[in-house]
């Protein structure tokens, strides 16, 4: 990787973060100490709470609105941050010290060309006139392969896409050619083929400029293509901290053991075999969102056969949801039909029965926006069942105590809780009780796992698959995570740009030949080995095919 | 859209007409009994009322008096039998004439007032700023009006209480009789334009594009005005506009006090005299007034909005 000096750039001793809430000071970040040398590339990787973002962000002076540094020593080449004014932290912020936020989206202003915001930071610290500006970002923006690099840069965020945008903001944060670039999750909201487009620039820039970098992710695959050294954290605290392959090959705690061991679970029960009739047949669907637009979804024909799971992969926008939407009847589509059991259901969930609308739940991505938080436990699971089931009094108390064994949550513990008072797994769990409540025979979990962390997003895969095995449930899988359909797929359903590319068992899918799009869509998913990225873009390039400059 | 707030313009302003007129027909007594007093004769009364045409039934008056006004003609004031039109025009232009120059005051101040409570959030500074607009907006307009009649026109003897304008006093002479009601203006219509543009400056410091700018090693103040005031003028858009509005259909209570010959008094005097056909005229001109204002609001929000004024 990149050339590492032995000079010091980023030293912080004991580094103490806490944070305002509830009332009272929580400690974020208890004593971490990091050392990082001019061009080298750390990688900070824990789960959400592990404090890997306020770690980075303390690297420029800076805590986020509610936090502040309450000990310890951050000091920027000689400069002591903790103590340095205001004044004099600004000036370090991107000029020598720059960030790389998660959502470009997010983070570029919505009223500024993107031009604009790069000449800002240059203008801003004196670094050079808004003529030389532009010319710098052109010759970035061509450097690091942007589609048109002359004009791109006169479009308002919204007029291009989240990959570019990523780019874009690398691009901005280079402007001043900064000591130390501080990298937060800058690819977790991308697809994975975008993902690695976006890696590739980033690795290109910072070993172009001999930038030294803190990469701060979730993704271990993604952590190990990028940094020189890697930093465990948990709970505020450094667990272990060894070289990129070392920490790979050899981690010595337990919780990096356990992390590294997460992607190991796999469906061991094989699907029965399929009956006569499938449990869910979708046939020929053409929907649109209105009237006179371009359909999202074209002929889409497939089967889901009682307790198969089919996982249906896709980037955003490939209807992979549109699908779940007709399915559900709260989207009726143009032409096609659904059937369920032999029998073809209203296209719109208005006209349909009660029965029919029991047979099909769903769970959603973000268990936090589905559930009612002002609703205990206890309401939220019980309503479908005196919806759906009539059931009341003794009768609903008994069978919530049953689902609440089922979801492997103790009922006299949670079951008069807020959801507020759960864990993003637990509230998970949640949603997973009240589509069973319903008792369905087929479920559609929408990027059931993509929010959690993933020891805790195994838990919950362990879970489904437990009660596929009991109750015989058919799952239709959305998701992009490609790791996560290996572990529990039956069938693989690929969509791309509304239509269905390829489909089959899953042995069939990942095993070659596969047909162009999955081939790509595969080879993006990063792998745990260092080498991963250099593999891929050698084959890729050896194949003259789809290369990084993409989109 | 522009067309569809445009059509929703003038159908509200068509309901207001009818609200207007059903609103003065239900006034006990009419035009023609007030024109001739108390003593008139029964048949002198209905022979004026068929030569005003007021004999005629409700709907056919409502579409005559509507047809005038398209084309210009409110009819007849029946106190000074004066053209409504040409009554209208002067007092018209003086209400325009002090509600511009309140707002070339009062927009600035606020927008200036409101950016600096955001940047000096909950400093002293902020909270005196609040304290001192809530309390301005609470005073009633009459009770601020005689406190500056009392010291700057009576005590200082800086500007003169009396707004009596005529057509020919010239401009900053004018300016000089205007600006004690436009400071009572100022005073009242402040508060509320700065507390939302504080609101809602403050409201976007939280956005991720915030935060950026300030990683960028952007300075405040730039931060607040080249990034958060762009994306929060829609709120504060329409908060000014309302207050615009304010400016001409709420001055009466200025107007009377400084005796300044607006649309406002116009209408209090006419009331009195149940000049209704001027009563008529002064409402609706408030109400296109509104309708306008607010239009120009919804067309100003969709011109500072990015995404809508730059589409993929």
């Amino acid at each position: 990787m990149s050339t590492n000096s032995q000079e010091v750039l980023l030293e912080m001793r004991g580094l103490k973060i806490e944070g305002f809430s509830e009332e009272q000071w929580h400690q974020i970040v208890k004593g971490v100490d990091i050392t990082l040398h001019k061009g080298e590339v750390l990688g900070l990787i824990g789960e959400s709470g592990a404090g890997k973002s306020t770690i980075g962000i303390a690297a420029m002076g800076y805590a986020k609105p509610g936090c502040r540094i309450n000990g310890g020593s951050i000091k920027f080449d000689g400069i002591e941050l903790t103590t340095a004014s205001e004044e004099q932290k600004r000036k370090l912020r991107g000029a020598r010290i720059a960030y790389v936020a998660q959502s470009a989206a997010a983070s570029f202003n919505p009223a500024h060309k993107l031009i604009d915001q790069f000449a800002e930071t240059v203008i801003e610290h004196g670094v050079g006139s808004r003529e030389q500006a532009y010319k710098d970002a052109k010759e970035l923006y061509k450097r690091i392969r942007m589609p048109d690099p002359d004009q791109i840069g006169f479009r308002y965020p919204h007029q291009v896409s989240g990959g570019q945008l990523q780019r874009a903001m690398t691009a901005m944060a280079l402007s001043c050619r900064p000591d130390l670039i501080i990298f937060d999750e800058p690819t977790t909201a991308l697809d994975v083929t975008t993902q690695i487009e976006v890696l590739v620039t980033i690795r290109d820039i910072v070993e172009q400029f001999n930038t030294a970098a803190i990469y701060i992710t979730h993704d271990l695959a993604v952590v190990a293509q990028m940094a020189d050294r890697i930093k465990v954290l948990r709970y505020g605290e450094t667990v272990e901290d060894a070289d990129t392959r070392t920490m790979l090959s050899a981690p010595t705690q337990d919780y990096t053991k356990s992390l590294w061991a997460v992607r190991s679970f796999r469906k061991e029960v094989k699907a029965p075999p399929p009956e006569p009739t499938p449990l869910i047949k979708v046939e020929n669907v053409t929907a649109t969102y209105a009237r006179g637009l371009l359909p999202v979804l074209y002929n889409v024909d497939f089967e889901i056969n009682r307790g198969h799971t089919v996982a249906v992969v896709g980037e955003s926008g490939s209807g992979k949801s549109t699908t779940a939407r007709v399915i559900t009847g709260l989207l009726p589509p143009q032409e096609g039909k659904v059937y369920c059991d032999g029998e073809e259901l209203p296209r719109d969930y208005h006209r349909r029965t009660k029965d029919q609308l029991r047979q099909a739940q769903m769970i959603y991505q973000s268990a936090d926006t589905a559930v009612n938080p002002r609703h205990k436990i206890r309401d939220i699971i019980g309503r479908p069942l005196s919806f759906y089931l009539g059931l009341e009094g003794d009768a609903k108390d008994r069978r919530l105590r049953e689902l609440m064994d089922m979801i492997e949550m103790d009922a006299d513990q949670f079951l008069d809780r807020l959801p507020s008072e759960l864990s993003g797994g637990q509230k998970q769990r949640i949603c997973i009780a009240r589509a069973l409540a319903a008792e369905p025979s087929f479920i559609i979990c929408d990027e059931v796992t993509s929010a959690l962390d993933q020891l805790v997003a195994e838990g919950i895969l362990k879970l489904l698959d437990r009660l596929q095995q009991e109750l015989n449930l058919a799952y239709m899988f959305i998701t992009h995570d490609l790791a996560t359909v290996r572990a529990i797929a039956d069938e693989v359903i690929v969509m791309l740009q509304g239509r269905i590319v390829e489909q089959g068992p899953k042995e069939e899918i990942f095993s070659p030949p596969h047909h162009e799009y999955t081939e790509l869509l595969l080879s993006s998913v990063p792998e745990m080995d260092p080498d991963w990225m250099d593999r891929v873009l050698e084959e890729r390039r050896a194949k003259g095919g789809i290369t990084a400059a993409g989109n | 859209m522009l067309l569809q707030r445009l059509s929703l313009g003038l159908i509200t302003l068509f309901v207001v007409s009818l609200i207007i007129f059903l609103g003065v027909s239900l006034l006990p007594g009419d035009a023609a009994q007030a024109m001739l007093g108390q003593s008139a004769t029964p048949e002198t009364v209905a022979a004026l009322r068929k030569q005003m045409g007021l004999d005629q039934p409700g709907y056919i008056r409502y579409f005559t008096w509507l047809g005038g006004i398209l084309q210009g003609d409110f009819g007849v004031s029946i106190s000074n039998k004066r053209e409504i039109a040409e009554l209208l025009g002067t007092r018209f232009s003086n209400t325009i004439f002090l509600a511009v120059f309140a707002a070339i005051i009062a927009v600035p101040l606020a927008l200036a007032l409101g950016i600096m409570a955001a940047l000096h959030r909950n400093s002293i500074y902020d909270r005196s700023v609040n304290v001192i607009t809530l309390s301005s907006i609470s005073t009633p307009e009459f009770f601020v009006a005689y406190i500056l009649i009392l010291f700057i026109s009576v005590k200082a003897g800086w500007f003169p209480s009396l707004a009596n304008v005529s057509p020919d006093t010239p401009f900053v002479e004018r300016l000089s009789k205007c600006f004690l009601p436009a400071l009572t203006l100022t005073l009242v219509v402040v508060a509320h334009m700065m507390r939302m543009t504080r609101a809602a400056i403050i409201n976007l410091l939280a956005s991720p594009y915030i935060e950026m700018a300030a990683l960028k090693g952007i300075r405040k103040l730039r931060i607040i005005t080249r990034h958060a005031l762009p994306n929060a003028w829609a709120p504060i858009i329409n908060v000014i506009v309302l207050n615009l509005a304010y400016l001409i259909v709420g001055v009466v209570v200025v107007e009377v006090v400084f005796v300044y010959p607006g649309l406002g008094q116009l209408l209090v005097d006419s009331v009195q005299r149940r000049d209704l056909p001027v009563v008529q005229a002064c409402c609706l001109i408030f109400a296109a007034t509104y309708v306008l204002l607010n239009l120009t609001a919804d067309i100003l929000s969709i011109l500072t909005n990015p995404r809508l004024l730059h589409p993929k």
